[in-house]
């Protein structure tokens, strides 16, 4: 009982003598060592991209997917604990499909942020709960236009122009911020997202790795769609093409 | 229980005094006309909704798009339609947001739809409608037509020309007679408009405003409502009573 949590990170109903929930940091953890999850607003819509890290040559193309539709309009793409992610996500869809059925219209993006937050927040409060190792970032579109909204594994929840995720998240934060997201459209923007992918993957780290991407824009018809293929490959191309000319120089 | 009442007498159900299960319709439409032809299928019904037999409603669209691929139109109680509306809003929901590549047919839904019939008749509990899917899609066998209808009872069947309610007496000897599977757009509008006028002039829950729709691989289109030019000077039409027996 020498190291770190010295007793009181054993269970997320403990705080330690100076106010924090260690389980709650440790879950932090997991979402910290995933692959880099970006997500940024445009002036048209919401893009979402992930660094997904194959972990076999076996492994089927396309397979466990981390980026996910919720209702027709928003989507959800998961940093961490890809099953953890998934019960978030089927969380997410029952309650966009049943505000649906109540009100008779689609689910606020901002309304949806708040219930999914609360449910993660939910499973930090109680001693027979393991919090959800893994974070999000929801995109939605609604007549409110798009929005962006990243929930961490404590059940905080902020609105966002642009948020990453996992491994690069830091090398990723500081290239968003050099994007002027209110003049880049959706079509520029996966290029964009594209790059700071491959730029923040590690290739000694880990080998190999899937770029999905996702968009709800007017393009798509406000719905969260994957983008199309050709727009990947173009971006996926483009991406390269930059990350050779940095090296040359 | 009341013996004495013949039919739409009060029964109790299974789960418990106190519950009724529908038993009659409340308002509802009349015949659904639908066909394939070159391109695709086309459907057409009329855009009343009678209460009893009162025509209480005049513009209510009885035909309506499904995903990306399929029409469906239908017969029988409105709000029971619109309650399958929102069956199958769920359905293609949940076929959007696995964003696979694959979507649902005209098919598949006409095969979940009969399903869902036949489970709600067996409950005792119909959905009160005859539905009719019509479609293009893809399939082994390059672009597929599916015209297929299922009623209350769960009965169902794929046609190349369907008719509902009282099309099903009245339109159906004269698709048999002139429907071709090689049909323009232009010829079978006519030969619907030839069934729709039929049911005009005989079915008194028709009403004269009508929508035709059509669905190909370019998906689906609902066109505006327009009625049909009418001629009543027919000789059967002239002194309807004659020979009659009644006092009428």
């Amino acid at each position: 009982m020498s190291s770190i949590g010295t007793g009181y990170d054993l269970s997320v109903t403990t705080f330690s003598p100076d106010g924090r929930v260690f389980q709650v940091e440790y879950a932090g953890k997991a979402v910290d060592n995933s692959g880099t999850v970006v997500g940024i607003k445009c002036k048209d819509g919401i893009v979402l991209g992930v660094e997904k890290l194959v972990t076999s040559k076996m492994i089927l193309k396309g397979s466990n997917r981390r980026l996910h539709s919720v209702h027709r309009h928003s989507g959800l793409a998961v940093a961490g604990l890809a099953a953890d992610g998934r019960q978030i996500v089927s969380r997410a869809k029952s309650e966009a499909a049943n505000y649906e059925k109540v009100y008779g219209e689609p689910m606020p993006v901002k309304e949806l942020a708040d219930r999914v937050a609360s449910y993660v927040h939910l499973c930090t409060l109680y001693w027979w709960l393991r919090p959800f190792g893994c974070g999000v970032i929801l995109g939605g579109y609604d007549r409110d236009g798009p929005q962006l909204y990243m929930i961490e594994p404590s059940g905080l929840s902020y609105k966002y122009f642009g948020a990453a995720l996992g491994k690069g998240r830091q090398a990723a934060k500081t290239e968003i911020e050099k994007l002027k997201l209110s003049e880049l459209t959706c079509r520029e923007g996966i290029v964009e997202v594209a790059k700071i992918i491959y730029g923040v993957h590690d290739e000694a780290k880990d080998k190999d790795f899937e770029l999905e991407l996702s968009w709800v824009c007017d393009e798509s018809n406000r719905q969260h769609e994957k983008v199309p293929d050709d727009l990947v490959e173009q971006a996926k191309a483009a991406a390269q093409a930059a990350l050779e000319e940095m090296d040359a120089d | 229980m009341d013996g004495s009442h013949a039919s739409g007498s009060k029964v109790a159900a299974a789960d418990g005094p106190g519950t009724q299960r529908t038993q009659y319709p409340y308002v509802t439409g009349t015949s659904i006309i639908a066909l394939k032809y070159k391109d695709g299928v086309i459907m057409a019904s009329d855009t009343g909704a009678s209460y009893g037999s009162t025509l209480r409603y005049k513009s209510v669209e009885r035909i309506k798009a499904v995903g990306k691929h399929s029409l469906i139109g239908a017969s029988g109680e409105y709000s029971d339609f619109q309650e399958i509306l929102r069956y199958l809003d769920e359905l293609t929901l949940s076929d959007h947001m696995w964003d696979d590549g694959n979507s649902l047919g005209p098919k598949e839904i006409h095969s979940y739809l009969t399903r869902v019939m036949y489970n709600r008749r067996n409950k005792f509990d119909p959905l009160w409608n005859s539905l009719v899917l019509g479609g293009v899609k893809k399939g082994p066998k390059g672009e597929e037509k599916y015209l297929g209808m299922v009623n209350m009872i769960g009965t169902h069947f794929e046609e190349n020309h369907i008719a509902t309610g009282f099309g099903n007496h009245l339109a159906i000897p004269i698709l048999r007679a002139e429907w071709r599977e090689d049909m323009t757009f232009e010829e079978a509008v006519k030969l619907v408009e030839k069934c729709l006028l039929v049911l005009l002039y005989r079915d008194r829950s028709s009403i004269n405003k009508f929508q035709i729709a059509k669905i190909t691989t370019e998906g689906a289109t609902i066109y505006p409502p327009y009625s049909l030019k009418t001629y009543w000077g027919f000789s059967a039409f002239e002194n309807p009573s004659q020979g009659a027996v009644g006092s009428w």
